[in-house]
């Protein structure tokens, strides 16, 4: 009977269930496009399972702001270890919930603006830009106040419900500071409408409604190397661009602390940051070869408020922007 | 249903904070309300006229294709709308060939247009079965007695009217009072900010809970008092029980017959052009379409079956409790649905459910609960007016041949109320179907149903992918709509 034992408990041990079991799980939270088959996750949860020994799982729930908002509601009964995807917009009102700890990572180096953060790293970042069709605008505006005098129609999105509308409130903010009303006022008539989300706007621009969409500048990349069409482009304003980066951040209440450091340090990996441009269609935040055509031209100059600054300019814009559209 | 999450909110919050709602929002709400729901009744009265009176061919095909924009999840309806009457839309471009100056859609009027083009069907419908709900005998009576139009519009089809119009009206304003994204993206710009879109900004913008809690009540509580008043304002019809004859209504000739065309012509070119461009973008995509489809497909048509029957079985026993004790509370139950924030009902069920189980797990049970809760005022309203009239017509005769439990369901209720029955379960099923709903708030990745994988796919550039799925969508929510209302025309008809 003797020799049966060890011979059992290897049995049992190789049995799938019981080695399950014993396999660490990873919870990363994250917005909604980033686990699509089209989006990073297949990718990145392959390359790290191959690495950490571990199951990495995503949860996820509407996009970034949505992701903070579901986080209060949790607090730190959260099942997640990181949180993936919250941008430069919400780290200051994230710092202030107390749930994050430090990610203990040097900042990476492939962004436009040093980016110093002791609880968020930046994974992906992009500029804001207005987008438009080179076949119908043949003149482009170069900035808000060129847009402002012309006949084009833009769509928007709503910083209330939208993270690139609420980009577009602190990119005004940034670059006119208290003028900000006048670019407003002066774009009133451009403005055909505004929508929640990201994917209305662009929709109506693809769908021929209006000449101009407010989205990134890598937006016509996605035409160029996915679709083989060289038709789009993003207008290049004399203001420079704000950026929107992209963060990660460990949770205090993670049970399993070097695990999640483990991963907060892939995301600065290749593995993870070469999947970043043609499935998330962002830059990636470290210094890597960027695919072949994914960039025409950058921005001379980049805009960024700090993460104080923007939650501090957030409610008297909403109120300049509400009142100099609204009449 | 309704109190549960809103207090959970509230709770979470510490109280319920009635901050001076923006008035400008409120203003805006009611406004666009009160028109969508006057202007779809309005339209809704001759098209069900038309309807009811006309015999034509394919005129049952009509009546169901009709249907279908009610059905439509609001982003994709709203598509719809403006490959139409876009800037860049069929209208527009006949208007520029024409040599005519263009219109706009976006502004209050478009945010209108697109209410009427929701709830237009369902007003016709509720109006519609009304109408045919009037036994022919009545009809027949008047023509014996020498009536014309004239005459039949005072003595039967305005106390028939009479009896529905404030329920039709209270139903569409309660649905507009919630309306967001077709208000956002139609409206123009923050000029039409609704009371939802203030809800959503206090959730995700400031994360104020007290705020979103105080704002939902108000909007929930214009709603419960559309609701009451009209019921204060509907009366019984009191036409008594027919022998069920199927008789053609009196079909007046001359410009009457011309009229009637001619409202079927509009509200046909209206409500079936934009379904058209629908269809249209989506058959391009239709080869893109990723494999995630099926999956998401298979859950949606489950989801929508079980919601379907929990709501269904819900809105019989509501019906016929309400019919038999005319009690007024359940009535008021049945309505309040329809005005409480979806984000707020959400949040409110995810702060219920989170110390039992993780948001992922939950995501299809919840989906399902909240379909059947959104679903039942629809239902309730679809079965109210019959089952009030099978109480009246036939309570007393069932009492004394000691009808009742299974029995009488059997004989008397399912055969006599197989019409609205099979049109409830036909919309709260496509409702399912096409609801984003809550499942975006629970998800956790692997659970998409359909109407978030459109989402997700309009969200990733791929446009035409996300049309395509649209289409299929739109195909089966139509299909599940189709076969339950067919299927109960069927069987009262034999």
């Amino acid at each position: 009977m003797r020799p049966m034992r060890p011979f059992l408990a290897a049995c049992l041990a190789s049995l799938p269930l019981a080695a399950a079991a014993e396999t660490p799980v990873l919870t990363v939270m994250t917005y909604d496009s980033f686990t699509t088959e089209w989006g990073p996750g297949p990718a990145v949860e392959k390359a790290f399972e191959e690495v950490c020994g571990c199951d990495l799982r995503f949860v996820t729930g509407g996009d970034g702001a949505a992701l903070l908002a579901r986080l209060q509601l949790e607090g730190a009964a959260t099942e997640a270890d990181v949180v993936l995807g919250l941008d430069n917009n919400l780290t200051a009102q994230a710092r202030a919930t107390g749930l994050f700890a430090p990610h203990g990572e040097a900042a990476p180096t492939g962004l436009p603006v040093a980016f110093e953060d002791d609880l968020f790293l930046p994974w992906d970042w992009g500029w804001f830009a207005f987008v438009y069709d080179r076949t119908k605008t043949a003149m482009p505006p170069e900035d808000f106040r060129a847009l402002g005098d012309s006949d084009l129609k833009i769509v928007i999105q709503d910083p209330r419900s939208s993270t690139p509308g609420l980009g577009l409130l602190m990119w005004v903010k940034a670059a006119y500071g208290d003028r900000a009303p006048e670019i407003w006022t002066g774009l009133s008539d451009n403005i055909l409408t505004v929508t929640p989300g990201w994917s209305e706007a662009y929709g109506l621009f693809l769908g021929g409604e209006a000449d101009m969409v407010l989205s990134y500048t890598t937006s016509p990349a996605y035409h160029r190397l996915a679709e083989k069409d060289d038709s789009k482009d993003w207008a290049e304003f004399a203001e420079g661009h704000y950026l929107q980066i992209e963060v990660a951040g460990i949770l205090a209440s993670s049970k399993q602390p070097e695990l999640a450091k483990e991963f907060i340090a892939f995301t600065q990996s290749p593995a993870f940051q070469s999947v970043i441009p043609e499935t998330n269609w962002m830059y990636p935040a470290t210094e890597i070869a960027l695919p072949e055509g994914f960039e025409t031209h950058r921005p001379a100059k980049s805009l960024l408020l700090t993460a104080d600054e923007a939650l501090e300019a957030r409610g008297p814009a909403l109120a300049e922007w509400q009142a100099s559209l609204g009449q | 249903m309704v109190a549960a999450p809103l207090a959970a909110v509230a709770f979470r919050a510490g109280g319920v904070r009635l901050s001076t709602p923006d008035l400008a929002a409120l203003r805006f709400t009611l406004l666009q309300a009160g028109l969508s729901a006057l202007i779809s009744v309005a339209l809704a009265v001759p098209v069900a006229k038309a309807l009811a009176r006309r015999r034509f061919p394919l005129r049952g095909l009509l009546i169901t294709l009709m249907g279908a924009p009610f059905l439509l999840p609001v982003i994709v309806a709203v598509i719809g709308l403006i490959t139409v009457f876009g800037r860049s839309g069929w209208v527009n471009a006949g208007l520029a060939t024409l040599g005519l100056p263009g219109f706009s859609i976006y502004g209050l009027h478009g945010v209108v247009i697109a209410h009427v083009f929701l709830n237009l069907p369902l007003a016709v419908r509720m109006i519609l079965q009304a109408w045919v709900s009037v036994p022919s005998e009545r009809f027949r009576l008047a023509a014996s007695l020498g009536f014309r139009p004239r005459d039949i519009a005072r003595h039967i089809e305005r106390p028939m009217l009479a009896s529905v119009l404030p329920g039709a009206l209270a139903t569409v304003f309660a649905i507009c009072l919630t309306s967001f994204a077709v208000a956002l993206t139609l409206g123009g710009g923050p000029r039409a900010t609704t009371l939802e879109l203030a809800i959503y900004q206090a959730i995700r913008f400031e994360f104020d809970l007290g705020d979103a809690a105080g704002l939902s009540l108000i909007q929930t509580g214009i709603g419960a008092f559309a609701a009451l008043l009209a019921w204060r304002l509907a009366s019984a019809p009191g036409f008594g029980a027919g022998l069920d004859r199927a008789l053609p209504l009196p079909a007046p000739a001359g410009w009457r017959r011309l009229a009637d065309a001619g409202w079927l012509l509009l509200a046909a070119a209206f409500l079936l052009l934009p379904l058209l461009a629908l269809i249209l973008r989506g058959l391009p995509g239709l080869a893109e379409l990723p494999p995630s489809l099926w999956g998401a497909s298979l859950r949606s048509v489950l989801v929508a079956l079980i919601s379907t029957l929990v709501t269904v079985a819900a809105g019989l026993t509501l019906a016929l409790g309400v019919a038999r004790s005319r009690s007024r509370r359940m009535e008021l139950n049945a309505v309040l649905p329809l005005a409480v924030s979806g984000l707020v009902l959400g949040t409110g069920l995810f702060l219920i459910a989170r110390p039992f189980a993780s948001p992922g797990q939950l995501a299809l049970p919840v989906t399902v609960l909240v379909n059947a809760v959104m679903a039942l005022p629809f239902v309730y309203r679809l079965l109210i007016t019959d089952a009030r009239a099978l109480e009246a017509d036939y309570g007393r005769l069932a009492a004394s041949l000691d009808l009742q439990g299974v029995a009488r369901l059997r004989y008397l209720t399912l055969p006599r109320l197989a019409r609205p029955l099979g049109f409830a379960a036909g919309v709260a099923a496509a409702l399912s179907m096409g609801d984003l709903g809550v499942i975006a708030l629970f998800a956790s990745g692997q659970e998409a149903t359909l109407p978030l994988l459109v989402q997700q796919l309009m969200g990733a550039y791929r446009t035409e992918a996300a049309a395509a799925a649209a289409l299929v969508l739109i195909t089966l929510s139509f299909g599940l709509f189709w076969i339950f209302d067919a299927g109960g025309r069927h069987v009262q008809a034999r």
